[in-house]
């Protein structure tokens, strides 16, 4: 049994990230091949949720795999074929959201927030260290009655 | 001051809301169509088998009238409920409807025409990997664009099969507006 699982464990270990493409697909030249596996890793599957069209299964990714290869085989630089298949789907098709005036809250919000946050905390902190306010003089009322005080306790 | 820094976390749930209000409701896969008013790419496809040689489809089909162009294929469930839609604009005419038998067998995709009906004034066959639809912009099928006189793609409709509502309300309004123009 141990062995078993042992055997198992060893077996997962070989066990290779799930990649959609079919080798039928892959270019021969590994070069390009692997050019072509970056540009797909940063495409999105247009009808899957968040799946990059190199690992979907889905049929449009499989298809836009094969149009990479073959504007690759084509010579077609990577920003050329991206540029063409944002033209086709818009930005949905990156992965990662382009740095546009529409997408500035997107990639900015989180930087604004720790700016507030270093803010607020900074505040907080002066706030809190900051040296305690001497207590004020005792009034000619209150001196007499300490007087007073420590006059009866001295005298028992 | 003090009495501000109290409202924060309301203030910060209040814009949370809004966004999760307006977030979650987003539906993914309804992303605006990239090609409107963008005219129609370069189309060179193929006929289907059995259909006559020259009633493919290509980019010139597009100029002098406002043309339908309908992404079909014979593996498309929904492609049969819509069908009988289309066969009934193409009974009542006024308008050339165009079909990209996609991501399809040509064999299969004539045969299906001949089994439902063929609502088509042309169809490019555009097999695998779909240079033609991807160059449209298409995620799916069934989906159905208005392309105007200039042939300048003006309307997709890519929210599921065609009812006759949705020819009325939706497809039919834009196309005689078109015609108008």
């Amino acid at each position: 049994m141990r062995r078993l699982f042992a055997l198992l464990a060893l077996l997962l270990l070989l066990a290779a990230p799930a990649f959609a493409v079919d080798p039928g697909e892959m270019l021969k030249d590994p070069k390009l091949e692997a050019r072509a596996e970056k540009l797909g890793a940063g495409l999105r599957c247009m009808v899957c949720q968040s799946e990059s069209i190199e690992n979907s299964s889905a049929d449009l990714a499989r298809d836009l795999r094969i149009i990479v290869r073959e504007r690759i085989t084509a010579g077609d630089s990577d920003e050329a074929i991206v540029s063409y298949l944002v033209s086709r789907y818009g930005d949905y098709v990156l992965l990662q959201p382009p740095f546009k005036a529409k997408t500035l809250v997107l990639w900015l919000g989180p930087f604004g927030f720790l700016v507030l946050a270093i803010g607020a905390a900074f505040a907080f902190y002066r706030r809190r260290t900051k040296a305690p306010v001497p207590a004020a003089a005792l009034s000619p009322e209150e001196q007499r009655r300490l007087d007073a005080l420590l006059k009866d306790s001295a005298s028992k | 001051m003090r009495r501000l820094l109290y409202l924060m976390p309301v203030l910060i749930l209040g814009v949370l809301a809004l966004f999760f209000a307006k977030g979650l409701t987003l539906d993914p896969h309804n992303i605006p169509p990239e090609l409107i008013n963008q005219p129609v790419p370069e189309l060179n496809l193929p006929p289907l088998p059995g259909r006559g040689d020259n009633s493919g489809l290509a980019t010139a089909d597009f100029k002098g009238h406002v043309s339908v162009v309908n992404v079909y294929g014979s593996w498309c469930i929904s492609c049969v409920e819509e069908h009988p839609t289309l066969l009934e604009v193409k009974k009542q005419g006024g308008i050339p409807v165009y079909g990209i038998d996609w991501r399809d067998d040509p064999q299969l995709g004539a045969a299906w025409l001949k089994k439902h009906g063929d609502p088509y004034d042309r169809v490019g066959s555009d097999p695998a990997p779909g240079h033609a639809a991807v160059a449209l912009g298409v995620t799916g099928a069934p989906e159905t664009l208005i392309v105007d006189k200039n042939g300048i793609i003006r309307f997709k409709y890519y929210a599921g099969p065609i009812t006759p509502e949705v020819w009325q309300d939706i497809l039919l309004p834009k196309i005689l507006e078109l015609q108008k123009q």
